[in-house]
């Protein structure tokens, strides 16, 4: 062996914070043109907002001091956190909701690391959504019972959310596999199904829910309103699943089926086993895309006069005394939504490494 | 290099497998015309023939992956109809091992190996995986147990993939093209190990190209083109004195 090459360490420029700042912000001559250019941007927006948003604001003032005051009025959110929050709730009875709403959260939160997942996470999840329920309809000895006109808020948005989308997935999952099905009836049903529901906005199931499917009942039978806008929201984003979940089980050759027939593995161990575990891993992103977006469309209830957290929200600006701090509400909307969201997508992209089996 | 056919062991007189006039059509094309074959307990048969002669689709039909539109094919007594609890019999006492190994991805070795014997055999799961780690060994490959199939190589991936036909405990095994997907030097460990397992007396129907596995350990070896068998002969007769004019181009164009 000739004697090994010396260790050079790299040129002082290529690595550090001026080398990072060189090749990242400066490696061509329209991207420094780009870096300054943001930079004055951020430059002229960013000390006013801190300013508005933070060093003139007023936190927990009455409206009139806002009025006074050139910063943001936060005020305007925690003066009427609790309407925002539960909206035309019995005022005294709202813990009952909160209680709700941090079960809900606490179990969500919990259930998000899979080692957790077993028989008893099923369990405190029936028994979770049980004393929710209980919670908000009350009718029990201890907790009067509360109409479920008068829920709204934050409650009615993670109800319509977490059932929507735990309920429609796996029947977007049953509908995708019909619609490959052999049987032509089956086929035929699904493919209509998914087709027609693809084929109108969510709007328009949400009225026909509201304003048709009553008309269709006995009389002296009415359904929830929330319900019917709960089934709405599940029929609809399970055709949007259900088509990508065609495509995951389109992206699975033909030799895993084969594979899994010639063990002697029946159709449905077939799927259950072999073929959704790889279909479903594959289209977590656009199910999740869904999933967020079905997420943010439960703020379509408002058009059927269900006072969700958006609804609520606006109501306050109604109010004369807080009419004009439209800025600070919808900044506030905006970050909860957001939380939604990114941690759904936070959470998804997390699942796929977990169950990526490509490099370990 | 090979030992006398005759001097093997004669393969049990009871039949496993039946073929009788079997055809097939892939829309209007005739793939198989008129298959005859009988298999007889732990008896090897190679059958050969160049691409699109059928081969594959013949013993692709054995295990119902595909379906044939007449004849009959008969597998340890029992007919392969549209009776969909026979074919899933059939098919848990088939072994079949693919040109492309087929394991499933998102399951360890292990797991691919005892998917079967939990869910179709219902065998209790520790049961399973002692199972499963004898036929690893016997595939020389126990140590990759807990990897994933994307992280072995093609050769060892064939070997899970043979193991996890074998803890079925098949009465017969197809292998379509086993080593044709392989880097050259992968092929004797994946020969290897069927030789092995044709010196236990495993049933055996192997579609492939590789002339000294044919030579070394078959009863019988099939020469198929359009569809048909044109020869059917010991391996001695067979590379030595191949009867039809088709048979000598192909062996001519395969053992350069």
């Amino acid at each position: 062996m000739s004697e090994h090459a010396e260790v050079v360490k790299p040129p002082v420029t290529s690595i550090g914070v001026v080398g990072w700042l060189r090749q990242n912000l400066f490696n061509t001559p329209l991207n420094s043109l780009l870096t300054l250019a943001t930079l004055y941007f951020l430059w002229t927006v960013l000390p006013p907002f801190v300013r508005w948003a933070f060093l003139d604001a007023s936190w927990f003032t009455p409206s009139q001091v806002c009025r006074d005051g050139a910063g943001a009025c936060w005020s305007v959110i925690t003066q009427n956190i609790r309407f925002i929050l539960f909206g035309f709730y019995p005022y005294d009875q709202q813990w009952r909701p909160m209680t709700a709403v941090v079960l809900l959260l606490g179990l969500l939160f919990y259930s998000r690391d899979r080692k957790n997942w077993s028989k008893w996470l099923g369990y405190a999840w029936v028994v979770g959504l049980a004393s929710m329920g209980v919670l908000m309809a009350g009718g029990v000895p201890g907790l009067p019972a509360v109409e479920s006109t008068k829920w709204g808020g934050l409650p009615l948005t993670l109800l319509l959310s977490v059932f929507g989308l735990t309920a429609a997935y796996p029947l977007g999952v049953i509908l995708a596999l019909g619609r490959q099905s052999k049987m032509p009836a089956v086929k035929v049903l699904c493919v209509v199904y998914i087709e027609m529901i693809r084929g109108v906005p969510l709007i328009s199931l949400l009225f026909m829910g509201s304003i048709i499917f009553p008309l269709f009942l006995p009389e002296g039978i009415t359904i929830n309103k929330i319900l019917r806008a709960q089934v709405a929201i599940i029929l609809f984003t399970a055709a949007y699943i259900a088509e990508v979940v065609r495509g995951g089980l389109q992206a699975i050759p033909r030799g895993q089926y084969e594979a899994a027939e010639s063990l002697g593995l029946n159709y449905y161990l077939t799927m259950r086993l072999v073929i959704l575990p790889q279909a479903l891993k594959i289209v977590i992103p656009p199910t999740v895309s869904i999933l967020i977006s079905a997420f943010k469309d439960t703020s379509l209830v408002v058009i059927i006069a269900l006072y969700d957290v958006l609804k609520t929200s606006q109501t306050v600006l109604s109010n004369p005394e807080w009419m004009g701090f439209s800025r600070e509400v919808y900044i506030f909307l905006a970050i909860l939504y957001f939380l939604g969201c990114f941690s759904m997508s936070h959470y998804s992209r997390k699942l796929e490494m977990e169950l990526s089996t490509d490099n370990h | 290099m090979t030992e006398k056919a005759e001097s093997r062991p004669r393969p049990d007189s009871e039949v496993m497998v039946e073929i009788i006039d079997l055809h097939k059509w892939f829309g209007e094309f005739h793939v198989l015309k008129g298959i005859n074959l009988k298999v007889n307990k732990q008896e090897r048969i190679v059958i050969c023939g160049p691409s699109g002669s059928g081969k594959s689709t013949l013993i692709r039909c054995i295990n119902r992956l595909e379906e044939h539109q007449r004849g009959r094919i008969i597998v340890d007594g029992i007919e392969l109809t549209n009776n969909i609890k026979n074919i899933e019999k059939i098919r848990s006492e088939v072994g079949m091992v693919f040109q492309h190994f087929n394991l499933f991805p998102h399951l360890t070795v292990l797991d691919n190996l005892t998917l079967g014997p939990i869910w179709v055999r219902k065998v209790p799961r520790k049961e399973a995986e002692e199972t499963a780690m004898y036929y690893l060994e016997k595939v020389h490959i126990a140590e990759q147990a807990h990897k994933y199939p994307g992280q072995l190589s093609g050769g060892q991936q064939q070997r899970v993939a043979i193991a996890r036909s074998l803890c079925m405990s098949p009465k017969v095994m197809l292998f379509d093209e086993p080593t044709s997907a392989l880097d050259p030097e992968m092929i004797k460990e994946v020969l290897d190990v069927m030789i092995e397992l044709a010196q236990e007396g495993m049933t055996m129907i192997v579609v492939t190209h590789e002339m000294g596995f044919a030579r070394s350990v078959a009863h019988r070896v099939l020469f198929m083109d359009g569809g048909q068998v044109v020869e059917e002969n010991t391996p001695e007769e067979f590379f030595n004195n191949p009867q039809h004019e088709r048979t000598k181009l192909f062996l001519s164009q395969i053992l350069h």
